[in-house]
């Protein structure tokens, strides 16, 4: 329970500088999701947070304590700080037993060997594994192998939990499972939990927030809907969502106080209430692109008012539902639909699409300039 | 945004105390700090110390240089070396004589090792798990024991007593019996195995999948050999090449036992002889050459491979091995390798340890030629004029087995924990400037020969330095075991590097987070993770320091020698059986320990150099 500030964090690797002054405030209960590409600096934002990497510039404080003070050259040890990490490899002790590997910790903290074995077996019964606590790691499954090593995180009962790609070595079925367990245990411990991953499903479904990093730098902070609706740029449009968005490329142009745009999918006109304050030419034409999410564009077999005549280019049923790729103009988009659909190739249909839920950016800044509602 | 663009922080008395207490708090930075100072006082001071000593006019030569100064700065031994009307004997016709061993030696052992590494790891022939322990014990045989056996099998009445051959009658010519022939085969005999090693290492990580693929493009064996196998397995060969060169170059007991006696001198056992009579700065200039040589050697070695190194251990990923069929091939690659070990080790072996049985060498195994006299006899039992009882009841013998034994133990504990430790701080410390500077001051020692090596030890504390603060170590023990542990440094730390790298940083990581200090981390992580590599990595250096010779044989006093320091003084005194009596103890010491080894730790002779 508690809440973490970073400000103006930077940090280098020699003169690689991979932390560019990050500022970023997770509220007390939140599930943090730093999300983005491999090598953006996620990770090492964990690691700066956990007390594991000393950054050259910045201060963190947890409740208000200062934890880091680059300044000072002040850096709280990591055991001081209150909190307890995952990590990606799981990093189990291969010589200790699942229930020596957890109460290590606790040991060393000098509790009573009573307390150290009830919340030994708390914390193995709430991952539902106290059968297996006189194993060796190396006689477990990558999944008890992962329940095991949050365990030993939870078992400290820390103020913040930090969890590095925790998922990313196990199979397609375990990692719903997983997930699962993790919302469950966020919402059994009121633990305020930072979750590294680069898989954006595993943040769209489980964070309160995410934080999404491009090349060292936070790029945008936000709900998770937010974060799906709003990309603040092309960037981030492309990286959330699949199958991915549409992005469309247009004219666009500032009339009485309107953006007036023009594309493949037609003419478009939206008003000021919806629009950002990102930069944009105030007068003539520019480039800019429309993005679409898939779902949005429904497809008509009839003609209807208002709908975009296109040709069917191709079609993939994949059971619980069918992704059709379209063609207007030279422009392909794709369109998702729910269910078992049949379309002929090349046949002729109506695309439906909801103004209010596109996205339009500036190419210039590849910022965003129109929000979806 | 660069890192020195970053504002400059002013230097607060709270920064400036946190950034010490940083450092301080942190156990690691001290280990490293006292590792380093350690590392240069016993690698960098020496070589500086050898290297000023061969500028510096020493007490002896100043009848030869009148009105001259001790300890003036002078060019006269490197003069005296390189130009003087001395320099072709001293330094020319030695190192020629090196060059021409260490050359053919090369000639012989990278192809041999290289194409028994190919016939045992890719093809279908027969016993392959005899022969495979076969091939590799000539390694695990000290070179010299190697020169005492062809000893025993060749030598001619030249230097006192018949061999095997000219007793049986066949006359054997001197140029056979001693000098670069002899020297070179036996070396051949035992560097063959560097290249087995590291060859069948490459061989072992290439997929088939490779030369399969060769094959369906419609390559036959010879161009499959040719243009897929020998090019993925040339960096191993190349690296193997360089170590047989760099090593055989600076060899010393087998020169020595096969060449002092008709006067042929390679440069490491010219060396010994200035360093024994003086003037010592020549032979420590020597040695610098050495040094300089094997650098040179190793460094070109380097450059050539560089990149390609990064393919030697292509496709181990499938690991899917299909072996060649010899077809028709095959009898007579079975009768090259049973000529082949026939010569190599049964009967040189066979003749060394029949000799120790014989009163008179070369005449023969009848009953009146057997006696166990070197063995358990008493000098009055003595058939033939000799001083010493056999070796079992030689004082002299039991006083070099303790020392053995003493040093070996003693030794490679403390090099397998320095390496531990050494590997440690490199692991843990790679790509930083610490990490790197540790690796390049431990692989000093391995550009040295033995003899070269301990030359500078010797030079370096044979006085006291410091104002007796490091006193003189000349004739003692400890100097022993220091030069035996930090010349094996390389291999040490090597292993300990691996067994550190294959501890993952992250088991460390979530013990500082649970609030373990460095300490208990060290205790209750590192040490029970190291434990098994520490034995494997202990055991292969206790082979090597007991099979060792060329290293402490210049530090030898009578209170200090070792079996092997023993053997190559008999066998130089003219004392056959005995000194063949002797590295038959040595011997079966060594296999002792490795099978031991290789039981009880999984130790690899693989591993090893």
């Amino acid at each position: 329970m508690s809440r973490i500030e970073l400000k103006n964090i930077d940090k280098f690797y020699g003169s690689n500088h991979v932390l560019r002054n990050i500022n970023l405030t997770i509220e007390d209960g939140d599930f943090m999701t730093l999300l983005g590409p491999s090598g953006c600096g996620k990770t090492t934002t964990l690691r700066v947070v956990s007390g594991l990497e000393k950054p050259q510039n910045g201060i963190m404080t947890i409740d208000g304590e200062e934890m880091i003070n680059a300044d000072l050259a002040y850096y709280a040890e990591p055991s001081k700080r209150g909190l307890n990490l995952v990590f990606q490899s799981y990093a189990l002790w291969p010589h200790m037993t699942v229930y020596n590997n957890i109460s290590f910790g606790l040991k060393i903290q000098k509790m009573s060997h009573d307390e150290i074995d009830r919340r030994v077996m708390d914390s193995l019964k709430m991952m539902r594994i106290d059968m297996y606590k006189d194993r060796y790691p190396t006689e477990l499954s990558g999944g008890q192998q992962q329940r095991v090593a949050i365990a030993r995180a939870v078992a400290s009962s820390p103020k913040l939990l930090l969890l590095d790609e925790p998922l990313s070595n196990l199979d397609a079925k375990l990692r719903i499972d997983m997930r699962a367990e993790l919302q469950r245990l966020h919402k059994e411990l009121g633990t305020t939990i930072i979750y590294v991953t680069h898989d954006q499903v595993e943040a769209l479904t489980m964070s309160t927030k995410i934080a999404l990093f491009k090349a060292g730098e936070l790029n945008q902070v936000a709900t998770p809907m937010e974060l799906y609706n709003n990309p603040i740029d092309l960037e981030a449009a492309d990286f959330i969502g699949n199958p991915r968005i549409n992005l469309i490329s247009g004219r666009a142009e500032m009339k009485g106080g309107e953006l007036v745009v023009k594309s493949e999918l037609g003419g478009h006109t939206f008003s000021a209430e919806h629009l950002t304050n990102e930069q944009k030419p105030a007068s003539g034409e520019f480039d800019c692109v429309l993005a679409v999410r898939p779902e949005q564009i429904i497809i008509s077999r009839e003609s209807v008012e208002g709908a975009l005549p296109v040709k069917v280019y191709a079609s993939q049923p994949a059971g619980s539902e069918t992704i059709v790729t379209l063609k207007a103009g030279e422009e392909e988009f794709l369109s998702k639909e729910i269910g078992q659909v049949h379309y002929e190739i090349d046949q002729q249909v109506w695309a439906i699409i909801d103004q209010d839920k596109i996205n339009v950016y500036n190419k210039e800044t590849t910022r965003l300039i129109k929000r979806a509602v | 945004m660069a890192k020195k663009d970053l504002p400059r922080k002013p230097l607060t008395k709270t920064r400036l105390k946190n950034l010490i207490l940083n450092v301080l708090r942190n156990p690691f930075n001290m280990i490293v700090l006292v590792s380093l100072i350690v590392l240069f006082c016993l690698i960098v001071i020496p070589l500086l110390t050898m290297i000023k000593s061969t500028f510096t006019l020493a007490e002896g030569e100043l009848r030869r240089m009148p009105g001259h100064q001790a300890g003036e700065f002078t060019m006269y031994y490197w003069w005296y070396m390189a130009v003087s009307n001395m320099s072709k004997a001293v330094l020319w016709k030695p190192l020629l004589n090196s060059f021409v061993c260490g050359f053919f030696t090369t000639l012989i052992s990278v192809p041999l090792g290289s194409v028994l590494a190919w016939l045992m790891i890719r093809t279908d022939i027969p016993g392959k798990k005899l022969l495979g322990i076969l091939v590799t014990v000539p390694y695990m045989i000290p070179s010299w024991t190697k020169a005492l056996a062809w000893l025993a099998v060749f030598r001619t009445p030249t230097s006192g007593a018949n061999g095997f051959l000219t007793g049986l009658g066949i006359p054997i010519p001197d140029v056979l019996a001693y000098g670069p022939v002899a020297i070179v085969l036996c070396m051949s005999m035992h560097y063959y195995a560097f290249s087995y090693i590291q060859v069948s290492g490459a061989l072992r990580s290439i997929n088939s999948e490779l030369e399969e693929m060769g094959e369906i493009q419609g390559a036959n064996k010879a161009q499959i050999l040719r243009h897929i196998t020998l090019p993925l397995i040339l960096p191993s060969v190349l690296s193997a090449l360089v170590m047989t060169v760099s090593k055989s170059i600076g060899t010393y007991g087998v020169a020595a036992n096969l060449g002092n006696r008709i006067g042929y001198y390679t440069l490491a056992t010219r060396m010994r002889v200035f360093i024994d009579q003086g003037p010592q700065s020549v032979g420590y200039a020597m040695s610098i050459v050495l040094v300089g040589l094997a650098a040179l050697i190793l460094m070109s070695n380097q450059k050539a491979i560089g990149v390609r190194k990064s393919y030697a251990t292509v496709g181990g990923k499938g690991g899917r091995s299909t072996l060649m069929p010899l077809g028709a091939a095959k009898k007579p690659m079975m009768a090259f390798l049973s000529i082949f070990l026939f010569l190599a080790m049964v009967m040189p072996f066979f003749v060394l340890i029949m000799e120790t049985f014989q009163i008179t060498t070369g005449a023969g195994y009848g009953m009146d030629n057997l006696t166990l006299y070197n063995w358990i006899g008493t000098v009055d039992e003595a058939q033939k004029y000799t001083n010493y009882p056999g070796i079992f009841r030689h004082d002299e013998f039991w006083s070099a087995f303790k020392n053995t034994v003493k040093l070996t133990l003693i030794g490679s504990i403390i090099t397998a924990i320095c390496g531990q430790f050494l590997g440690y701080i490199s692991s843990r410390g790679r790509g930083k400037w610490y990490g790197n500077l540790t690796e390049q001051l431990v692989f000093v020692p391995y550009l040295m020969s033995g003899v070269a090596f301990s030359t500078m030890y010797f030079s370096m504390f044979s006085i006291p330095h410091l104002g007796g603060l490091i006193p003189s170590l000349y004739g003692t023990f400890t100097l022993i075991v220091l030069t035996s542990v930090v010349k094996h440094f390389p291999f040490a730390s090597r292993s300990g590097t691996a067994n550190m790298l294959s501890i993952s940083v992250e088991l460390e990581e979530a013990a500082d987070i649970a609030g373990a200090s460095f300490w208990k981390r060290m205790s209750s992580i590192i040490i029970p993770l190291a434990k098994n590599g520490f034995i494997s990595g202990f055991m292969l250096t206790f082979i090597s320091i007991a099979k060792e010779l060329d290293l402490i044989i210049i530090m030898m006093t009578p209170t200090t020698r070792t079996m092997s320091f023993l053997a190559f003084t008999y066998s130089q005194e003219g004392y056959n059986q005995m000194s063949d009596a002797i590295s038959v103890c040595v011997l079966l010491f060594i296999l002792v320990c490795y099978i031991v080894a290789n039981k009880v730790g999984g130790a690899d002779i693989g591993k090893s150099w």
